[in-house]
């Protein structure tokens, strides 16, 4: 049943991987690229996931892992460098 | 690896809720009128998908791998402590620069905030315009950027 649901699961995140790429390109504000930008990251993540369910594997979780941190320190730089203008103050 | 039926239905029903879940706060993201509508989606709804996932994925490795797998548990605290933090941190970023928010808002945070043309299907100008501080008239197209 796994085996049967996955697909369906990959795809669905890829037309929501489509989705946030379309709010990272038309969006009308920096605020709403970055909102975009984190999202990516986010859905990235599961469908890192869900590859490694696929190929039996978990060795690629840390990779899932660093993208997590990465996004999340990212979004954070960006947003403090639209508030302060500056990052490391 | 020989995984009991329900435990094989769970892990299933967990993904495709999470892939759901996550596919409809993408499409709020994407559909939304305005920016601080378009935060609800991915911060809320995102990060329940993918932390239904991350679930399913944690039972399916506990099961068929060799014992407790770690870097789920890792990732989904990481995932649900980050969210509202990156989210109050968008919020505050777009508040400071001043992010035209849609016609329908309330009460927005300062009146000369400038409003968009809201999209037909949400545009109704009567009750937009009972609130004691949206200014009718203005801003049909002076969506003045910060920079």
């Amino acid at each position: 049943m796994i085996a049967a649901v996955l697909p369906l699961a990959l795809l669905l995140f890829s037309v929501s991987l489509l989705l946030n790429l379309y709010r990272l390109l038309r969006g009308p504000d920096l605020t709403d690229r970055i909102l975009g930008l984190d999202t990516l990251s986010i859905n990235a993540i599961a469908v890192i996931v869900l590859a490694g369910i696929y190929m039996d594997t978990t060795i690629i979780f840390e990779a899932a892992l660093l993208i997590a941190l990465m996004g999340f320190v990212g979004t954070v730089a960006m947003t403090k460098y639209l508030v302060r203008g500056d990052v490391i103050e | 690896m020989n995984i009991p039926l329900w435990l094989d239905a769970l892990i299933a029903a967990l993904l495709l809720i999470g892939a759901i879940v996550a596919t409809l706060g993408s499409v709020g993201l994407a559909r939304m009128p305005d920016f601080y509508m378009r935060l609800h989606g991915p911060t809320k709804a995102c990060t329940l998908g993918v932390g239904c996932t991350m679930l399913g994925s944690l039972l399916y490795f506990s099961v068929a791998g060799q014992g407790i797998s770690v870097q789920e548990v890792l990732i989904t605290v990481f995932l649900f402590v980050t969210a509202p933090v990156s989210a109050h941190v968008m919020a505050r970023a777009a508040l400071h620069r001043r992010v035209a928010c849609s016609a329908n808002t309330r009460h927005p945070p300062w009146p000369e905030m400038d409003h968009p043309p809201a999209p037909p299907s949400l545009a109704n100008p009567g009750e937009a315009r009972q609130g004691p501080s949206s200014i009718p008239g203005e801003g049909s197209d002076t969506r003045t950027r910060g920079s």
